[in-house]
């Protein structure tokens, strides 16, 4: 059993220096206490979403801004969707980004814009990143027949 | 009959993000309600004027719909359009709605409220948000159910106006009133009635 409480201290240490880090906010906390045994995966299955949705939105961000002529209304649509997601999930700095994104949009301003979206691809990698290892570090605990420590 | 316990409320939440469908549908099922989620305006009042239909044939409790959460941001249709295009039906304004908004815009939510949003939610919506629901909706049915006995003695003197009415023009039919003082002539049949001569 020693294992496993060392498991449930890595978690818990990682995931307060991930708030610390301003990774994730409150949000990711109300989405963890959703989650019951009539929905034992539900946080996991949000956050899935929230990667799919996330890395179609990217795409679509790349290939509006790669136009000719940009469509400032799309480009502001497709943020305001990424924006709205990550709000949801708790995923603060993809969030941030997505804020000052949104006014360089109305600025109309390509450059900012273009500017914006390498700095929210790579806050949406390293959050990837954060939350696959969170989520590794759950089923490390699970499967050693321990319980994940709110 | 413990209505707290008892009261099952059916709603529709209406939001075109993925992701906060999955959250308020979860919010409204860990808060005890129906919830049937769907992505769009046209599809909230394809699924309302759906319902409407079931009602007409006779299938009521199924699919009622008791509240309608909402965002404001959509595109086509947005929250706000959902909003007028529900009250301003006669079946369906009575439904409360609420509106949910990642911008807290004074002048977007005084503009629901007055529209007649009954509550609007900032997004992201938390389970303390959707927890005022249930006592609101409760709070109506109570109303509702009062108002029922209040209702039927309303349509039963509807129903009796309009008889005593459709007796009174039939009668004229066959009487005339020729004078305010005067004779009043009543032929049925063979028979001839006659006041004064």
């Amino acid at each position: 059993m020693d294992g496993v409480v060392q498991l449930q201290r890595q978690l818990l240490d990682y995931t307060t220096l991930l708030f610390q880090e301003g990774f994730l906010n409150d949000q990711f906390t109300q989405l963890q206490q959703l989650q019951d045994e009539t929905n034992p995966d539900f946080v996991v299955e949000v956050v899935s979403l929230f990667f799919e949705d996330s890395e179609r939105l990217l795409n679509e961000l790349a290939n509006t801004l790669d136009q000719q002529s940009i469509d400032f209304r799309k480009v502001d649509s497709h943020v305001h969707q990424l924006k709205g997601s990550s709000s949801s999930i708790g995923a603060q700095r993809v969030q941030n980004v997505c804020i000052a994104f949104r006014n360089f949009c109305d600025a109309q301003n390509t450059e900012g814009c273009l500017k914006c979206l390498q700095q929210v691809k790579n806050e949406y990698a390293l959050v990837k990143n954060k939350l696959e290892t969170l989520f590794q570090l759950e089923q490390q605990i699970l499967a050693a027949g321990g319980s994940i420590p709110m | 009959m413990d209505m707290a316990i008892e009261a099952q409320f059916h709603v529709l939440a209406v939001d075109d993000n993925l992701i906060d469908r999955k959250l308020i549908e979860k919010l409204l099922k860990t808060s005890s309600f129906q919830v049937t989620a769907v992505d769009s305006g046209s599809k909230a009042l394809e699924f309302l004027g759906l319902q409407e239909e079931e009602q007409r044939n006779h299938h009521p409790q199924e699919m009622e719909v008791n509240l309608i959460i909402t965002d404001y941001s959509m595109p086509g249709m947005t929250g706000y359009d959902l909003l007028r295009k529900i009250k301003e039906s006669s079946s369906l304004k009575d439904i409360p709605v609420v509106i949910m908004s990642s911008e807290n815009i004074p002048s977007r939510i005084n503009r629901c409220l007055e529209e007649g949003a009954e509550d609007f939610f900032l997004k992201p919506v938390q389970l303390s948000d959707v927890s005022k629901l249930r006592p609101h909706l409760l709070r109506r049915k109570a109303e509702e159910e009062e108002e029922k006995p209040k209702r039927n003695i309303r349509k039963r003197k509807t129903i009796e106006e309009s008889l005593t009415h459709m007796l009174m023009e039939d009668l004229n039919k066959f009487i005339s009133i020729e004078d305010i003082f005067g004779e009043l002539n009543y032929e049925f049949s063979h028979k001839r009635w006659k006041f004064g001569s």
